[in-house]
C-alpha cells in the first residue's frame, strides 16, 4: 500500500508543532525507517499513520483515498510496540490469534493462520504460555506474529529492538527484513538507532524538531549527507569533523586543513558571493583515512587511543585542537603517543557551512540526488 | 607481623553473634504487638465464651455451657413480650443490601475510573476534587437532606433507597482506587487493541478490564464490607421489620438498656461476624494488592 503524507501537522499544545509541515511518500511494498533523537516526532508520526493520533492539519493517503478520520482498526495495519503490548491475561497463541477473533474469523481458522504465524518466528513450541513467562526475545517475536496475522497491508514498528541485547537485535533484525520481504508488506519501522535503519531499510527518513530533514536510500545518506545534522547522526563511528576554512577568491575555491590548502576545482555553486572567507567543518568517514602520505590531503596528529576491534583497530588520534578516528590494519604497529600522518582522497571529504550545517560539497560530489526524494528542504 | 596476624583477629569477629542476639529485634518485635492486640484478643474471647454459657460470673468467667443464646438461629426470639422479627430476614436482608450496593458500586465505579483515567473532558480535574469532597463529607451531615429527598421519592423506608444513598457516597472513593489501576495498564495496550480491530469500549472490556481484575476484586470487597456493617443511614430510613437488617436488629437488641440480654447479644455478634470473617479469608490476597498501589506487574 502507497503511504502518502501531505503537509501534515500536529500540535499537542498550543505554542509549538510536533509535527512541522511533514511531506513523505512511501511506496507500495517499501521498508522505511524513521530516525532521528528522541523527541523529534518518529512516533507521533507513526502513531498518526496507526491512526491513534490525528493529525492537527494536513492531509494522509492510503493508497490515494484519505484517511485521516478512519479508525485504527479499519486501516488493516500490523504494529509492533516498544514494549511489545502482548496481553497480559491471554495465552500466546491467543494473543496471536486476537486480531483474527476481531474479525471474526471462525474458531478453527483462526488458530490454524496464528499457529502459522508462530511457526514463521520461530515459537510453534510457546503457543500456551503467558507472556510473562517467555523472554524478552520471544515476546517480541509474538508481538510481531500478532502484526503479521492478519495478513495486514502495512506493519508499523516502533522501536522493535531497543529492549533486545545486541545479539538478539542482529537476529530479530534479520528476522524482520526476511518476513518483511516475504510477504512484500509496506513496512515503517521508528527507531533511534541508525545502523538498525541503515541495514533494514530501502530508504530512511532522518528526523529533527518534527521535520524531514533527509529521506533517501541508506547509501545516499552515508555518501551525500544533506548537512551536518545527517553527517554527524549517520555512520559508526560518527564522521570526523575538523575546522576549518574556505575562500572564495576570483572564481577559485580553497580550503585549509592542517596547513594544508586544498583547491576545489572551482565549482562550488552554493557559494553566492565570489570573494569570502567561510568557517566550514570539513568531514572524513573514518574508513577514508589512510595511513601514509600519498593522498589528496594530509593530516599530522599524536595517537591518543587504541582500541582493537578484531578485524581491525580503531585509532583515536589528536590533530590540532581536533580529535579524529581512523581504522588501521590489527598488524600495523600504532602506539600511543606517537606521531602519525594520515591521509585521504579529496573526493571523500564533505563540506559543511559551520553556521547553516548546509553540506557545501552535495552540488559537487553528490550530482544527481534525486530531488524528489529529498521533500521540505 | 603485624600485618600477617591482622586477618586472624578480624575472622572469628563475624562468627560471634549468638543466635540469641539476632533474635532479639524479632522478639521485641512480637512481644510488643503480642502485647497491644492482647485487649483485642481477650475481648474476642469473651465475646465467644458470653454466648455459650448462661452467665458470666463477676463478668468474666463463664458458668453453664447452653445453647439457648443461639435460639435465635431457629426460633423468633421474644422478650419481655415483644416478638423480634427473624435473623433470617435480617440476614438475607443484610446480604441484598451489601450484594446490590457492591454490585451498583463496582459498575459505575470502574466506568467512572475509567473516565477520569483515560479520557480529556473540559471539567475533568475539577469532577477528581470534587469527588473527593463529597466523600470528605460525614453522611450524618446530609441525613435531614437525604430524608427530605428519599421522602419526595417514596423511598422512605425501603433498602432500595438505602442503597442509592450509600451507592452515591461510596462512589468517589471506588472511582479513586479504580482509576490507580487504570493509571497503571501502559497506552500501548490500548492502541495495540484499537488497532487489533477493536473499537473503544471493546478495548475496554476485552483487554484493559481482564487486566485491572484485582483491583475490581479489591474494591468489590470494599464495598461489600461497607456494606456489610452499614448501620447510620439503615436506622434513620429504614423502620419497618420486613426491612430489618443485621446491623440494626444488633441495635434492637440493646435499644432498652434495662433488658439487655448480653449472651444473646453476644451470640448475634458473632454471627455477624462469620461471613466477614469467611470473606476475609477467601479474599485475603486481592485485599493485599490495593495497599501495594494497584496494577499487577502488566
Amino acid at each position: 500500500m502507497k503511504i502518502e503524507l501531505k503537509n501534515i501537522c500536529k500540535t499537542f499544545n498550543k505554542q509549538s508543532n510536533t509535527i512541522n509541515n511533514l511531506d513523505m511518500t512511501i511506496n507500495d511494498g517499501e521498508f522505511v525507517a524513521l530516525v532521528g533523537p528522541s523527541g523529534c516526532g518518529k512516533s507521533t508520526t507513526m502513531l498518526m499513520i496507526a491512526g491513534i493520533y490525528k493529525p492537527t492539519s494536513g492531509n494522509l493517503y492510503f493508497d490515494g483515498q484519505l484517511v485521516n478520520d478512519l479508525e485504527p482498526k479499519d486501516r488493516n495495519i500490523g504494529m509492533v510496540f516498544q514494549s511489545y503490548a502482548l496481553y497480559p491475561h491471554m495465552t500466546v497463541l491467543d494473543n496471536i490469534a486476537f486480531p483474527l477473533k476481531q474479525q471474526k474469523v471462525p474458531k478453527e481458522e483462526r488458530y490454524e493462520r496464528a499457529k502459522n504465524a508462530a511457526d514463521m518466528v520461530h515459537l510453534g513450541h510457546l503457543l500456551d504460555r503467558k507472556p510473562s513467562q517467555l523472554s524478552g526475545g520471544q515476546q517480541q517475536r509474538v508481538a510481531l506474529a500478532r502484526a503479521i496475522v492478519k495478513k495486514p497491508k502495512v506493519l508499523l514498528l516502533d522501536e522493535p529492538m531497543s529492549n533486545l541485547d545486541a545479539r538478539l537485535k542482529i537476529e530479530m533484525r534479520e528476522e524482520i527484513s526476511r518476513i518483511q520481504k516475504e510477504l512484500g508488506i509496506t513496512a515503517i519501522m521508528v527507531t533511534h538507532d541508525q545502523e538498525e535503519a541503515m541495514t533494514t531499510a530501502d530508504r530512511v527518513a532522518i528526523m529533527k524538531e518534527g521535520e524531514l530533514i533527509q529521506y533517501s536510500s541508506p547509501m545516499e545518506l552515508y555518501n551525500r549527507p544533506k548537512n551536518y545534522f545527517v553527517a554527524q547522526f549517520i555512520g559508526n563511528p560518527p564522521m570526523n569533523f575538523l575546522k576549518s576554512q574556505l575562500a572564495v577568491k576570483d572564481g577559485k575555491c580553497q580550503f585549509y586543513i592542517n596547513d594544508t590548502t586544498v583547491d576545489l576545482n572551482n565549482h562550488l555553486p552554493k557559494i553566492k558571493s565570489h570573494n569570502s572567507i567561510k568557517d566550514i567543518y570539513a568531514g572524513i568517514r573514518p574508513y577514508d583515512l589512510k595511513l601514509g602520505q600519498k593522498g589528496d590531503i594530509t593530516l599530522d596528529g599524536v595517537v591518543s587511543l587504541v582500541e582493537p576491534t578484531g578485524h581491525s583497530k580503531m585509532v583515536n588520534v589528536k590533530v590540532g585542537d581536533d580529535r579524529i578516528r581512523f581504522f588501521a590494519d590489527p598488524l600495523q604497529k600504532i602506539e600511543r603517543g606517537s606521531k602519525i600522518t594520515l591521509t585521504a582522497s579529496i573526493s571523500s571529504i564533505h563540506l559543511f557551512d559551520c553556521e547553516s550545517g548546509e553540506n557545501l560539497t552535495a552540488e559537487t560530489i553528490g550530482e544527481g540526488q534525486d530531488n524528489k526524494l529529498v521533500i521540505n528542504s | 607481623m603485624e600485618g600477617i596476624y591482622e586477618p586472624k583477629m578480624e575472622a572469628p569477629k563475624i562468627k560471634t553473634v549468638s543466635k540469641w542476639n539476632a533474635r532479639i529485634p524479632y522478639i521485641i518485635a512480637y512481644g510488643t504487638l503480642g502485647i497491644t492486640t492482647l485487649p483485642i484478643i481477650l475481648m474476642y474471647l469473651w465475646l465467644l465464651m458470653s454466648s455459650f454459657s448462661t452467665q458470666m460470673k463477676h463478668g468474666v468467667i463463664p458458668v453453664e455451657f447452653t445453647l439457648e443464646n443461639w435460639r435465635f438461629l431457629w426460633t423468633n426470639v421474644e422478650m419481655v413480650g415483644s416478638v423480634y422479627p427473624s435473623i433470617w430476614t435480617a440476614t438475607w436482608n443484610s446480604f441484598v443490601f451489601a450484594g446490590v450496593l457492591t454490585v451498583l458500586e463496582v459498575i459505575i465505579g470502574v466506568m467512572a475510573g475509567y473516565a477520569l483515567s483515560r479520557m480529556e473532558f473540559p471539567g475533568r480535574q475539577g469532577i477528581m476534587k470534587m469527588t473527593m469532597m463529597l466523600h470528605a463529607f460525614p453522611s450524618v451531615a446530609l441525613l435531614i437532606a437525604v430524608f427530605f429527598i428519599l421522602n419526595f421519592m417514596g423511598l422512605f423506608d425501603s433498602l432500595l433507597g438505602v442503597i442509592l444513598v450509600k451507592t452515591a457516597l461510596q462512589i468517589p472513593m471506588t472511582a479513586w482506587i479504580i482509576k490507580g489501576f487504570f493509571d497503571d495498564v501502559p497506552w500501548d495496550l490500548e492502541w495495540a487493541g484499537l488497532i487489533d480491530g477493536c473499537n473503544r469500549f471493546k478495548v475496554w472490556y476485552t483487554i484493559v478490564i481482564p487486566i485491572i481484575k484485582p483491583g475490581i476484586a479489591a474494591v468489590s470487597i470494599f464495598s461489600f464490607l461497607a456494606g456489610w456493617s452499614e448501620f447510620l443511614l439503615l436506622y434513620t430510613f429504614v423502620l419497618s421489620d420486613d426491612n430489618i437488617t443485621l446491623s440494626t436488629y444488633l441495635q434492637k437488641l440493646i435499644s432498652d438498656p434495662n433488658l439487655v440480654n448480653y449472651g444473646l447479644l453476644s451470640a448475634v455478634s458473632l454471627f455477624y461476624m462469620i461471613p466477614v470473617l469467611i470473606f476475609f479469608i477467601f479474599t485475603q490476597k486481592s485485599l493485599m494488592q490495593v495497599s501495594a498501589g494497584g496494577g499487577k506487574g502488566v
